[in-house]
Protein backbone atom coordinates (compact mmCIF):
# COMPACT_ATOMS: atom_id res chain seq x y z
CA UNK A 1 0.00 0.00 0.00
CA UNK A 2 0.63 3.26 -0.84
CA UNK A 3 0.74 4.84 2.75
CA UNK A 4 2.83 2.46 4.42
CA UNK A 5 5.68 4.03 5.84
CA UNK A 6 8.93 2.08 5.45
CA UNK A 7 12.51 2.48 6.99
CA UNK A 8 13.42 2.34 3.42
CA UNK A 9 11.86 5.65 2.30
CA UNK A 10 14.52 7.94 2.86
CA UNK A 11 16.80 6.08 0.19
CA UNK A 12 17.04 6.36 -3.29
CA UNK A 13 15.91 4.02 -5.01
CA UNK A 14 15.09 4.30 -8.88
CA UNK A 15 12.04 2.71 -9.97
CA UNK A 16 10.88 1.74 -6.60
CA UNK A 17 7.75 -0.81 -6.32
CA UNK A 18 4.58 0.10 -5.16
CA UNK A 19 2.22 -3.01 -6.45
CA UNK A 20 -0.95 -4.44 -4.85
CA UNK A 21 -0.67 -6.98 -2.79
CA UNK A 22 -2.60 -10.30 -3.33
CA UNK A 23 -6.21 -10.35 -2.35
CA UNK A 24 -7.35 -12.84 0.25
CA UNK A 25 -10.65 -13.44 1.47
CA UNK A 26 -9.98 -15.93 3.38
CA UNK A 27 -8.63 -14.44 5.93
CA UNK A 28 -11.27 -12.00 6.31
CA UNK A 29 -13.58 -14.12 6.82
CA UNK A 30 -11.48 -16.29 9.41
CA UNK A 31 -11.17 -13.22 11.24
CA UNK A 32 -14.64 -11.86 11.61
CA UNK A 33 -16.44 -15.45 12.23
CA UNK A 34 -14.03 -15.63 15.34
CA UNK A 35 -14.46 -12.24 16.51
CA UNK A 36 -18.03 -12.43 16.59
CA UNK A 37 -17.69 -15.82 18.74
CA UNK A 38 -15.17 -14.01 20.82
CA UNK A 39 -17.62 -10.82 21.38
CA UNK A 40 -20.67 -14.04 21.85
CA UNK A 41 -19.00 -15.25 24.59
CA UNK A 42 -18.26 -12.06 26.56
CA UNK A 43 -21.68 -10.74 25.84
CA UNK A 44 -22.67 -14.48 27.35
CA UNK A 45 -20.75 -13.83 30.38
CA UNK A 46 -21.72 -10.83 31.53
CA UNK A 47 -25.72 -11.55 30.95
CA UNK A 48 -25.56 -15.20 32.36
CA UNK A 49 -26.74 -14.38 36.10
CA UNK A 50 -25.78 -17.86 37.01
CA UNK A 51 -21.65 -16.17 37.11
CA UNK A 52 -23.43 -14.04 39.71
CA UNK A 53 -20.49 -11.12 39.47
CA UNK A 54 -22.03 -9.30 42.32
CA UNK A 55 -21.24 -12.81 44.58
CA UNK A 56 -17.94 -12.57 42.59
CA UNK A 57 -17.31 -8.98 43.86
CA UNK A 58 -17.93 -9.14 47.97
CA UNK A 59 -15.70 -12.71 47.95
CA UNK A 60 -12.95 -11.12 45.84
CA UNK A 61 -11.28 -9.43 48.75
CA UNK A 62 -12.64 -11.50 51.31
CA UNK A 63 -9.77 -12.14 54.07
CA UNK A 64 -9.77 -15.81 53.72
CA UNK A 65 -8.99 -15.63 50.20
CA UNK A 66 -6.23 -12.84 50.59
CA UNK A 67 -4.60 -15.59 53.15
CA UNK A 68 -4.96 -18.09 50.85
CA UNK A 69 -3.25 -15.90 47.98
CA UNK A 70 -0.24 -15.62 51.01
CA UNK A 71 -0.12 -19.13 51.52
CA UNK A 72 -0.49 -20.04 48.28
CA UNK A 73 2.24 -17.72 47.29
CA UNK A 74 4.57 -19.55 50.04
CA UNK A 75 4.18 -22.90 49.14
CA UNK A 76 5.41 -22.24 45.79
CA UNK A 77 8.48 -20.19 46.02
CA UNK A 78 9.44 -22.04 49.09
CA UNK A 79 9.26 -25.24 47.17
CA UNK A 80 10.47 -24.27 43.85
CA UNK A 81 13.47 -22.78 45.84
CA UNK A 82 13.99 -26.02 47.27
CA UNK A 83 13.34 -27.98 44.12
CA UNK A 84 16.23 -25.95 42.10
CA UNK A 85 18.45 -26.13 44.56
CA UNK A 86 18.04 -29.87 44.96
CA UNK A 87 17.72 -30.39 41.10
CA UNK A 88 20.85 -28.29 40.37
CA UNK A 89 22.75 -31.11 42.84
CA UNK A 90 20.74 -33.89 41.42
CA UNK A 91 21.49 -32.53 37.47
CA UNK A 92 25.16 -32.69 38.87
CA UNK A 93 24.82 -36.09 40.53
CA UNK A 94 23.70 -37.64 37.35
CA UNK A 95 26.69 -36.33 35.48
CA UNK A 96 29.22 -37.13 38.22
CA UNK A 97 32.01 -39.60 37.61
CA UNK A 98 31.02 -41.43 40.73
CA UNK A 99 28.63 -44.19 39.76
CA UNK A 100 26.87 -44.18 43.62
CA UNK A 101 25.99 -40.31 43.09
CA UNK A 102 24.42 -41.31 39.22
CA UNK A 103 22.80 -44.03 40.50
CA UNK A 104 21.47 -42.57 43.49
CA UNK A 105 20.13 -39.22 41.35
CA UNK A 106 18.58 -41.69 38.99
CA UNK A 107 16.67 -43.45 41.14
CA UNK A 108 15.00 -40.31 42.55
CA UNK A 109 13.94 -39.29 39.49
CA UNK A 110 12.82 -42.32 38.68
CA UNK A 111 10.85 -42.35 41.86
CA UNK A 112 9.35 -38.94 41.95
CA UNK A 113 8.63 -38.70 38.19
CA UNK A 114 7.00 -42.19 38.00
CA UNK A 115 4.35 -41.47 40.84
CA UNK A 116 1.53 -38.99 40.93
CA UNK A 117 2.19 -36.07 43.25
CA UNK A 118 -1.62 -36.42 44.52
CA UNK A 119 0.07 -40.07 46.07
CA UNK A 120 2.82 -38.38 47.59
CA UNK A 121 1.61 -35.45 49.57
CA UNK A 122 -1.02 -38.39 50.77
CA UNK A 123 2.12 -40.04 51.27
CA UNK A 124 4.23 -36.95 52.95
CA UNK A 125 0.97 -36.41 55.18
CA UNK A 126 1.21 -39.78 56.77
CA UNK A 127 4.94 -39.61 57.56
CA UNK A 128 5.03 -39.64 61.24
CA UNK A 129 2.32 -42.79 60.88
CA UNK A 130 5.67 -44.48 58.72
CA UNK A 131 8.28 -43.18 60.56
CA UNK A 132 7.16 -41.86 64.26
CA UNK A 133 10.53 -40.34 65.83
CA UNK A 134 12.93 -38.42 63.75
CA UNK A 135 16.70 -38.56 66.01
CA UNK A 136 20.31 -38.53 65.38
CA UNK A 137 22.22 -41.64 66.59
CA UNK A 138 24.26 -44.37 65.07
CA UNK A 139 22.84 -46.37 61.95
CA UNK A 140 21.76 -49.38 62.15
CA UNK A 141 21.83 -49.47 65.78
CA UNK A 142 19.27 -48.61 68.13
CA UNK A 143 21.54 -46.17 69.81
CA UNK A 144 20.14 -42.83 69.38
CA UNK A 145 21.62 -39.69 71.00
CA UNK A 146 18.62 -37.27 70.64
CA UNK A 147 15.57 -37.55 68.67
CA UNK A 148 11.61 -35.71 67.97
CA UNK A 149 8.19 -36.49 67.28
CA UNK A 150 8.10 -36.58 63.78
CA UNK A 151 4.67 -35.05 63.43
CA UNK A 152 6.34 -31.84 65.59
CA UNK A 153 8.61 -31.44 63.21
CA UNK A 154 6.50 -32.61 59.88
CA UNK A 155 3.91 -30.41 59.83
CA UNK A 156 1.04 -29.93 57.21
CA UNK A 157 2.38 -26.96 55.56
CA UNK A 158 5.98 -28.56 55.80
CA UNK A 159 4.91 -32.06 54.64
CA UNK A 160 3.21 -29.92 51.57
CA UNK A 161 6.17 -28.19 50.62
CA UNK A 162 8.53 -31.12 51.06
CA UNK A 163 6.24 -33.05 48.76
CA UNK A 164 5.69 -30.83 46.17
CA UNK A 165 9.82 -29.23 46.37
CA UNK A 166 10.76 -33.33 46.05
CA UNK A 167 8.28 -33.76 43.11
CA UNK A 168 9.35 -30.49 41.13
CA UNK A 169 12.76 -31.07 42.17
CA UNK A 170 12.87 -34.54 39.80
CA UNK A 171 11.43 -32.67 36.60
CA UNK A 172 13.45 -29.75 36.86
CA UNK A 173 16.66 -31.88 37.29
CA UNK A 174 16.18 -33.07 33.49
CA UNK A 175 15.61 -29.27 32.44
CA UNK A 176 19.13 -28.38 34.13
CA UNK A 177 20.80 -31.40 32.96
CA UNK A 178 19.37 -30.39 29.34
CA UNK A 179 21.15 -27.07 30.31
CA UNK A 180 24.12 -28.09 31.38
CA UNK A 181 24.85 -30.63 28.15
CA UNK A 182 23.84 -27.49 25.66
CA UNK A 183 26.63 -25.33 27.27
CA UNK A 184 30.07 -26.27 24.67
CA UNK A 185 32.88 -28.18 26.06
CA UNK A 186 35.11 -25.43 24.88
CA UNK A 187 34.01 -23.17 27.68
CA UNK A 188 35.19 -25.84 30.50
CA UNK A 189 38.57 -26.32 28.54
CA UNK A 190 38.89 -22.64 27.94
CA UNK A 191 37.98 -22.49 31.77
CA UNK A 192 40.70 -25.43 33.07
CA UNK A 193 43.03 -24.11 31.01
CA UNK A 194 43.35 -20.87 32.87
CA UNK A 195 43.56 -22.81 36.15
CA UNK A 196 40.15 -23.17 37.18
CA UNK A 197 38.86 -25.73 39.02
CA UNK A 198 36.18 -27.94 38.24
CA UNK A 199 33.66 -26.40 40.92
CA UNK A 200 34.48 -22.90 39.97
CA UNK A 201 34.14 -23.72 36.22
CA UNK A 202 30.60 -25.17 37.30
CA UNK A 203 29.72 -21.87 39.07
CA UNK A 204 31.17 -19.29 37.01
CA UNK A 205 31.41 -20.71 33.75
CA UNK A 206 28.82 -23.67 32.99
CA UNK A 207 25.96 -22.55 35.17
CA UNK A 208 25.09 -19.04 34.51
CA UNK A 209 25.12 -20.19 30.44
CA UNK A 210 23.14 -23.01 31.13
CA UNK A 211 20.63 -20.46 33.00
CA UNK A 212 19.77 -19.28 29.79
CA UNK A 213 18.38 -22.21 29.05
CA UNK A 214 16.97 -23.60 31.86
CA UNK A 215 15.12 -20.00 32.80
CA UNK A 216 12.33 -20.47 29.86
CA UNK A 217 11.26 -23.74 31.41
CA UNK A 218 11.62 -22.96 34.68
CA UNK A 219 9.28 -20.34 34.55
CA UNK A 220 6.40 -22.44 32.95
CA UNK A 221 7.30 -24.73 35.78
CA UNK A 222 6.80 -22.26 38.42
CA UNK A 223 3.56 -21.08 36.75
CA UNK A 224 2.67 -25.10 36.90
CA UNK A 225 3.95 -25.37 40.94
CA UNK A 226 1.68 -22.06 41.71
CA UNK A 227 -1.88 -24.65 40.47
CA UNK A 228 -0.19 -27.92 41.72
CA UNK A 229 -0.46 -25.99 45.41
CA UNK A 230 -4.06 -26.48 44.83
CA UNK A 231 -3.32 -30.56 45.90
CA UNK A 232 -2.08 -29.96 48.78
CA UNK A 233 -5.65 -30.62 50.67
CA UNK A 234 -4.47 -34.46 49.80
CA UNK A 235 -1.84 -33.73 52.88
CA UNK A 236 -4.26 -32.19 54.06
CA UNK A 237 -3.35 -28.61 54.04
CA UNK A 238 -6.21 -26.28 54.37
CA UNK A 239 -5.23 -23.47 54.89
CA UNK A 240 -4.24 -22.35 50.04
CA UNK A 241 -6.29 -20.29 47.75
CA UNK A 242 -8.78 -23.25 46.30
CA UNK A 243 -9.07 -24.43 49.74
CA UNK A 244 -10.26 -21.41 51.01
CA UNK A 245 -12.47 -20.39 47.75
CA UNK A 246 -14.12 -23.79 48.00
CA UNK A 247 -14.49 -23.79 51.70
CA UNK A 248 -16.68 -20.28 51.16
CA UNK A 249 -18.42 -21.83 48.18
CA UNK A 250 -19.41 -24.52 50.42
CA UNK A 251 -20.93 -22.08 53.27
CA UNK A 252 -22.83 -20.25 50.94
CA UNK A 253 -23.86 -23.04 48.36
CA UNK A 254 -22.40 -20.74 45.12
CA UNK A 255 -19.84 -22.83 43.55
CA UNK A 256 -19.41 -20.81 40.66
CA UNK A 257 -18.76 -17.52 41.81
CA UNK A 258 -16.00 -18.63 43.84
CA UNK A 259 -14.28 -20.97 41.46
CA UNK A 260 -14.32 -17.58 39.41
CA UNK A 261 -12.70 -16.06 42.59
CA UNK A 262 -9.66 -18.30 42.48
CA UNK A 263 -9.27 -18.43 38.67
CA UNK A 264 -9.37 -14.68 39.08
CA UNK A 265 -6.65 -14.89 41.31
CA UNK A 266 -4.39 -17.60 39.88
CA UNK A 267 -4.35 -15.58 36.56
CA UNK A 268 -3.18 -12.77 38.15
CA UNK A 269 -0.45 -14.11 39.80
CA UNK A 270 0.33 -16.08 36.59
CA UNK A 271 0.57 -12.80 34.77
CA UNK A 272 2.79 -11.04 37.85
CA UNK A 273 5.09 -14.39 37.19
CA UNK A 274 5.50 -14.42 33.53
CA UNK A 275 6.88 -10.70 34.23
CA UNK A 276 9.67 -11.87 36.40
CA UNK A 277 10.15 -14.55 33.96
CA UNK A 278 10.99 -12.82 31.21
CA UNK A 279 13.49 -10.17 33.15
CA UNK A 280 15.00 -13.21 34.15
CA UNK A 281 15.37 -14.38 30.63
CA UNK A 282 16.65 -10.97 29.71
CA UNK A 283 19.20 -10.76 32.70
CA UNK A 284 20.57 -14.15 31.64
CA UNK A 285 20.97 -13.77 28.20
CA UNK A 286 23.56 -10.70 28.80
CA UNK A 287 25.87 -11.14 25.49
CA UNK A 288 23.27 -13.23 24.05
CA UNK A 289 21.18 -9.83 22.83
CA UNK A 290 21.50 -10.68 19.09
CA UNK A 291 20.49 -14.38 18.93
CA UNK A 292 16.79 -14.36 20.39
CA UNK A 293 16.09 -17.84 22.29
CA UNK A 294 13.08 -19.77 20.77
CA UNK A 295 13.12 -18.38 17.02
CA UNK A 296 12.38 -20.51 14.68
CA UNK A 297 13.90 -21.55 11.24
CA UNK A 298 18.25 -20.80 11.70
CA UNK A 299 20.07 -19.73 14.11
CA UNK A 300 23.79 -18.32 14.38
CA UNK A 301 25.80 -20.88 16.54
CA UNK A 302 26.72 -19.75 20.34
CA UNK A 303 30.06 -17.85 19.95
CA UNK A 304 32.02 -21.34 21.07
CA UNK A 305 30.23 -23.15 18.62
CA UNK A 306 31.41 -21.01 15.41
CA UNK A 307 31.85 -23.08 12.39
CA UNK A 308 33.85 -20.35 10.76
CA UNK A 309 33.50 -16.41 10.45
CA UNK A 310 31.33 -15.99 7.95
CA UNK A 311 28.40 -18.16 9.22
CA UNK A 312 28.02 -15.61 12.07
CA UNK A 313 27.95 -12.06 10.12
CA UNK A 314 29.60 -10.97 13.37
CA UNK A 315 31.22 -8.08 10.69
CA UNK A 316 27.10 -6.51 9.80
CA UNK A 317 26.75 -6.52 13.34
CA UNK A 318 29.85 -4.56 14.44
CA UNK A 319 29.22 -2.27 11.91
CA UNK A 320 25.63 -1.73 13.07
CA UNK A 321 26.83 -1.58 16.47
CA UNK A 322 29.55 0.94 15.50
CA UNK A 323 27.03 3.05 13.27
CA UNK A 324 24.73 3.12 16.23
CA UNK A 325 27.58 4.78 18.54
CA UNK A 326 28.83 7.39 15.79
CA UNK A 327 25.52 8.20 14.90
CA UNK B 1 63.73 -38.46 11.50
CA UNK B 2 65.62 -35.79 9.98
CA UNK B 3 67.33 -33.51 12.47
CA UNK B 4 68.95 -30.75 10.91
CA UNK B 5 70.23 -27.57 12.61
CA UNK B 6 70.18 -26.08 16.12
CA UNK B 7 69.09 -29.52 17.82
CA UNK B 8 67.52 -28.80 21.12
CA UNK B 9 68.15 -31.47 22.95
CA UNK B 10 71.74 -30.58 22.29
CA UNK B 11 71.57 -27.00 23.27
CA UNK B 12 69.80 -27.79 26.45
CA UNK B 13 72.89 -30.38 27.19
CA UNK B 14 75.35 -27.69 26.17
CA UNK B 15 74.36 -25.06 28.35
CA UNK B 16 72.33 -26.38 31.25
CA UNK B 17 69.38 -24.06 30.93
CA UNK B 18 66.07 -26.35 31.33
CA UNK B 19 63.65 -26.56 28.41
CA UNK B 20 60.74 -24.88 28.89
CA UNK B 21 58.59 -27.78 27.38
CA UNK B 22 60.66 -31.68 27.20
CA UNK B 23 58.28 -34.43 25.54
CA UNK B 24 59.75 -37.68 25.82
CA UNK B 25 58.57 -40.36 23.57
CA UNK B 26 54.80 -39.49 24.33
CA UNK B 27 52.14 -41.76 23.01
CA UNK B 28 48.39 -40.94 22.84
CA UNK B 29 45.43 -43.36 22.37
CA UNK B 30 41.72 -42.81 22.25
CA UNK B 31 40.54 -46.12 22.66
CA UNK B 32 42.24 -48.05 20.28
CA UNK B 33 43.00 -45.34 17.80
CA UNK B 34 46.92 -44.27 17.91
CA UNK B 35 47.03 -40.68 17.17
CA UNK B 36 50.41 -39.80 18.52
CA UNK B 37 53.25 -42.41 18.33
CA UNK B 38 56.38 -41.86 20.13
CA UNK B 39 56.83 -37.59 19.92
CA UNK B 40 59.93 -36.28 20.97
CA UNK B 41 60.38 -32.28 21.21
CA UNK B 42 62.24 -29.63 23.50
CA UNK B 43 61.20 -26.11 23.44
CA UNK B 44 64.06 -24.01 24.68
CA UNK B 45 62.75 -21.30 26.58
CA UNK B 46 62.07 -17.57 24.98
CA UNK B 47 61.79 -19.42 21.93
CA UNK B 48 58.98 -20.23 19.41
CA UNK B 49 58.10 -23.58 17.85
CA UNK B 50 56.11 -23.88 14.87
CA UNK B 51 53.96 -27.64 14.52
CA UNK B 52 53.07 -27.93 11.01
CA UNK B 53 51.02 -30.53 9.74
CA UNK B 54 48.23 -32.20 7.76
CA UNK B 55 44.76 -32.19 9.57
CA UNK B 56 44.48 -35.50 11.58
CA UNK B 57 48.12 -35.72 12.05
CA UNK B 58 48.16 -34.86 15.68
CA UNK B 59 49.28 -31.74 16.60
CA UNK B 60 46.21 -30.45 18.26
CA UNK B 61 46.25 -33.73 20.45
CA UNK B 62 50.16 -33.01 21.40
CA UNK B 63 49.19 -29.39 22.70
CA UNK B 64 46.64 -30.19 24.19
CA UNK B 65 48.79 -33.01 26.12
CA UNK B 66 51.07 -30.45 27.02
CA UNK B 67 48.29 -28.75 28.49
CA UNK B 68 46.66 -31.67 30.14
CA UNK B 69 43.33 -31.31 28.59
CA UNK B 70 43.92 -34.89 27.69
CA UNK B 71 45.98 -37.45 29.75
CA UNK B 72 49.21 -39.32 28.46
CA UNK B 73 48.95 -42.80 27.17
CA UNK B 74 52.50 -42.89 27.14
CA UNK B 75 55.92 -41.04 27.60
CA UNK B 76 56.34 -38.28 29.64
CA UNK B 77 56.39 -34.32 28.99
CA UNK B 78 58.11 -32.01 31.00
CA UNK B 79 57.00 -28.24 31.63
CA UNK B 80 60.06 -26.29 33.79
CA UNK B 81 61.76 -29.57 34.01
CA UNK B 82 58.99 -30.91 35.74
CA UNK B 83 57.06 -33.85 34.86
CA UNK B 84 53.44 -32.92 34.26
CA UNK B 85 50.16 -34.75 35.39
CA UNK B 86 52.02 -37.51 37.63
CA UNK B 87 54.93 -37.94 40.38
CA UNK B 88 56.69 -40.99 41.14
CA UNK B 89 55.79 -42.46 44.71
CA UNK B 90 57.29 -45.77 46.45
CA UNK B 91 55.03 -48.43 46.92
CA UNK B 92 56.50 -51.31 48.64
CA UNK B 93 59.62 -50.51 47.81
CA UNK B 94 58.67 -49.85 43.72
CA UNK B 95 58.29 -46.46 42.23
CA UNK B 96 55.09 -46.49 40.36
CA UNK B 97 53.30 -43.40 38.68
CA UNK B 98 50.61 -41.39 41.13
CA UNK B 99 48.06 -39.30 39.40
CA UNK B 100 48.22 -35.76 40.48
CA UNK B 101 45.02 -34.23 41.95
CA UNK B 102 42.52 -31.35 40.71
CA UNK B 103 44.56 -28.59 43.13
CA UNK B 104 48.67 -29.76 41.82
CA UNK B 105 47.47 -30.17 38.03
CA UNK B 106 45.53 -26.54 37.86
CA UNK B 107 49.25 -25.04 39.51
CA UNK B 108 51.34 -26.56 36.64
CA UNK B 109 48.32 -25.32 34.19
CA UNK B 110 49.00 -21.80 35.85
CA UNK B 111 52.48 -21.69 34.05
CA UNK B 112 50.73 -22.29 30.41
CA UNK B 113 48.83 -20.22 28.43
CA UNK B 114 46.45 -21.31 25.80
CA UNK B 115 44.55 -20.16 22.84
CA UNK B 116 41.65 -22.15 20.90
CA UNK B 117 41.14 -21.93 17.29
CA UNK B 118 37.36 -21.11 18.24
CA UNK B 119 38.43 -18.29 20.64
CA UNK B 120 35.89 -20.23 23.40
CA UNK B 121 35.51 -16.71 25.14
CA UNK B 122 32.81 -17.02 28.05
CA UNK B 123 29.86 -15.30 25.89
CA UNK B 124 28.38 -14.26 29.25
CA UNK B 125 30.88 -11.52 30.05
CA UNK B 126 32.25 -8.12 28.65
CA UNK B 127 35.41 -7.97 27.43
CA UNK B 128 37.09 -7.16 30.61
CA UNK B 129 35.35 -9.51 32.75
CA UNK B 130 36.71 -12.58 30.26
CA UNK B 131 40.00 -11.30 31.02
CA UNK B 132 39.59 -9.94 34.79
CA UNK B 133 37.86 -13.83 35.34
CA UNK B 134 41.18 -16.25 36.39
CA UNK B 135 42.76 -13.47 37.84
CA UNK B 136 40.39 -12.95 40.05
CA UNK B 137 39.09 -16.11 41.07
CA UNK B 138 42.19 -18.47 40.77
CA UNK B 139 45.06 -15.92 41.35
CA UNK B 140 42.77 -14.45 43.71
CA UNK B 141 43.82 -10.93 43.10
CA UNK B 142 41.76 -8.24 44.17
CA UNK B 143 39.57 -6.61 41.83
CA UNK B 144 41.09 -3.27 41.68
CA UNK B 145 44.74 -4.88 40.57
CA UNK B 146 42.75 -7.36 38.08
CA UNK B 147 41.03 -4.55 36.51
CA UNK B 148 44.34 -2.21 36.13
CA UNK B 149 45.86 -5.35 34.55
CA UNK B 150 43.46 -6.48 32.56
CA UNK B 151 42.98 -3.23 30.47
CA UNK B 152 46.99 -3.68 30.44
CA UNK B 153 46.44 -6.79 28.58
CA UNK B 154 43.53 -5.94 26.52
CA UNK B 155 45.90 -2.60 25.15
CA UNK B 156 48.76 -4.54 24.72
CA UNK B 157 46.83 -6.94 22.04
CA UNK B 158 44.78 -3.57 20.87
CA UNK B 159 41.90 -4.44 22.54
CA UNK B 160 41.42 -1.57 24.83
CA UNK B 161 38.82 -0.05 23.48
CA UNK B 162 36.51 -2.76 24.05
CA UNK B 163 35.96 -3.28 27.52
CA UNK B 164 32.40 -3.48 27.88
CA UNK B 165 31.64 -5.33 24.55
CA UNK B 166 30.68 -8.91 24.77
CA UNK B 167 32.51 -11.74 22.89
CA UNK B 168 29.18 -11.93 20.56
CA UNK B 169 29.61 -8.07 18.94
CA UNK B 170 33.47 -8.86 18.32
CA UNK B 171 34.43 -9.61 14.81
CA UNK B 172 36.58 -12.78 15.11
CA UNK B 173 39.80 -11.34 15.09
CA UNK B 174 38.69 -9.11 18.13
CA UNK B 175 37.50 -12.17 20.08
CA UNK B 176 41.02 -14.02 19.13
CA UNK B 177 42.92 -11.18 20.36
CA UNK B 178 40.93 -10.86 23.53
CA UNK B 179 41.39 -14.59 24.53
CA UNK B 180 45.04 -14.28 23.86
CA UNK B 181 44.99 -11.05 26.31
CA UNK B 182 42.99 -13.66 28.66
CA UNK B 183 46.11 -16.21 28.65
CA UNK B 184 48.23 -13.51 29.06
CA UNK B 185 46.89 -12.12 31.86
CA UNK B 186 47.56 -15.18 33.81
CA UNK B 187 51.25 -14.40 33.13
CA UNK B 188 52.20 -17.97 32.14
CA UNK B 189 55.71 -18.47 31.23
CA UNK B 190 54.92 -20.57 27.98
CA UNK B 191 51.84 -20.13 25.40
CA UNK B 192 50.53 -22.71 23.85
CA UNK B 193 48.29 -21.35 20.20
CA UNK B 194 46.03 -23.99 19.04
CA UNK B 195 45.47 -23.37 15.02
CA UNK B 196 44.72 -19.36 16.25
CA UNK B 197 43.58 -17.82 12.67
CA UNK B 198 41.90 -20.66 11.37
CA UNK B 199 38.40 -19.86 12.08
CA UNK B 200 39.16 -16.37 10.86
CA UNK B 201 38.15 -14.86 7.70
CA UNK B 202 41.04 -14.08 5.53
CA UNK B 203 41.52 -10.35 6.15
CA UNK B 204 41.28 -10.75 10.12
CA UNK B 205 44.49 -13.27 10.02
CA UNK B 206 46.61 -10.65 10.26
CA UNK B 207 45.42 -8.67 13.28
CA UNK B 208 45.87 -11.83 15.44
CA UNK B 209 48.97 -12.68 13.86
CA UNK B 210 50.55 -9.50 14.16
CA UNK B 211 50.03 -9.49 18.19
CA UNK B 212 51.27 -13.28 18.42
CA UNK B 213 54.51 -11.50 16.60
CA UNK B 214 55.16 -8.84 18.86
CA UNK B 215 54.52 -11.69 21.52
CA UNK B 216 57.79 -13.50 20.48
CA UNK B 217 59.27 -10.65 19.90
CA UNK B 218 59.20 -10.14 23.65
CA UNK B 219 60.52 -13.16 24.36
CA UNK B 220 57.27 -15.25 24.75
CA UNK B 221 57.80 -18.75 25.04
CA UNK B 222 55.55 -20.00 22.13
CA UNK B 223 54.48 -23.30 20.66
CA UNK B 224 51.69 -22.21 17.60
CA UNK B 225 50.30 -25.03 15.43
CA UNK B 226 48.92 -23.40 12.39
CA UNK B 227 49.20 -23.18 8.93
CA UNK B 228 50.40 -20.23 8.22
CA UNK B 229 53.46 -20.93 6.71
CA UNK B 230 54.47 -17.54 6.50
CA UNK B 231 54.32 -16.08 10.02
CA UNK B 232 56.40 -19.75 10.50
CA UNK B 233 59.22 -18.95 8.20
CA UNK B 234 59.14 -14.89 9.63
CA UNK B 235 58.85 -15.78 13.61
CA UNK B 236 59.91 -19.65 14.70
CA UNK B 237 63.06 -20.61 16.05
CA UNK B 238 62.14 -24.04 15.32
CA UNK B 239 59.65 -25.68 12.35
CA UNK B 240 58.49 -29.42 13.72
CA UNK B 241 56.65 -31.22 10.59
CA UNK B 242 54.08 -33.85 12.04
CA UNK B 243 52.34 -36.88 10.18
CA UNK B 244 50.52 -39.98 11.05
CA UNK B 245 51.62 -38.99 14.67
CA UNK B 246 55.34 -38.66 14.30
CA UNK B 247 57.50 -36.06 13.80
CA UNK B 248 58.79 -36.06 10.21
CA UNK B 249 61.51 -33.40 10.32
CA UNK B 250 62.21 -30.55 12.49
CA UNK B 251 64.75 -27.84 12.43
CA UNK B 252 65.15 -24.27 11.88
CA UNK B 253 62.95 -21.83 9.50
CA UNK B 254 65.18 -22.85 6.96
CA UNK B 255 63.78 -26.11 6.42
CA UNK B 256 60.64 -24.83 4.68
CA UNK B 257 62.67 -23.51 1.84
CA UNK B 258 64.61 -26.88 1.81
CA UNK B 259 62.71 -29.69 3.29
CA UNK B 260 64.43 -33.25 2.82
CA UNK B 261 61.71 -35.53 3.63
CA UNK B 262 59.37 -36.07 0.84
CA UNK B 263 56.59 -35.98 2.82
CA UNK B 264 57.46 -32.25 3.62
CA UNK B 265 57.77 -31.47 0.43
CA UNK B 266 54.68 -32.77 -0.25
CA UNK B 267 52.77 -30.72 2.26
CA UNK B 268 54.31 -27.54 1.64
CA UNK B 269 53.68 -27.24 -2.12
CA UNK B 270 50.17 -27.80 -0.88
CA UNK B 271 49.74 -25.10 1.41
CA UNK B 272 51.96 -22.82 -0.35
Amino acid sequence: MATNKNESDGLNIPNRINALPVKRIGPVVAGVIVALLAAMLVYGMIVNPNFEWPVVWKYLFNENVLAGIGWTLWITVLSMVIAIVLAIILAIMRKSINPVLRGVSWFFIWFFRGTPVYTQLVFWGLISVLVPKLGLGIPFTSVTFWSVDTQDVITAFRAAVIGLALNEAAYLSEIVRAGLEAVDPGQAEAAEALGMRRSLIMRRIILPQAMRIIIPPTGNETIGMLKTTSLVLAVPFTLDLQFATNAIANRIYKPIPLLIVACFWYLLITSILMVIQSRLEKHFGKGFDARPIGTKGKQPPLPGKTEGEPKDDIQKQNQATMAGLTA
Amino acid sequence: MKNTANSNDYVAAQTGVTPAVQAKGVHKAFGSLHVLKGIDLTVMPGTVTVILGPSGSGKSTFLRLINQLETLTGGEIDVDGEMIGYKWVDKNGQRVLQTLDDKQIAAQRAKLGMVFQRFNLFPHMTTLENVMEAPVHVAHKSKAEAREEAIKELQRVGMGERLDYYPMQLSGGQQQRVAIARALAMHPDIMLFDEPTSALDPELVGEVLNVMRSLAKAGMTMICVTHEIGFAREVADQIVFMDGGVVVEKGGPEIIDNPTEPRFKDFLNHVL
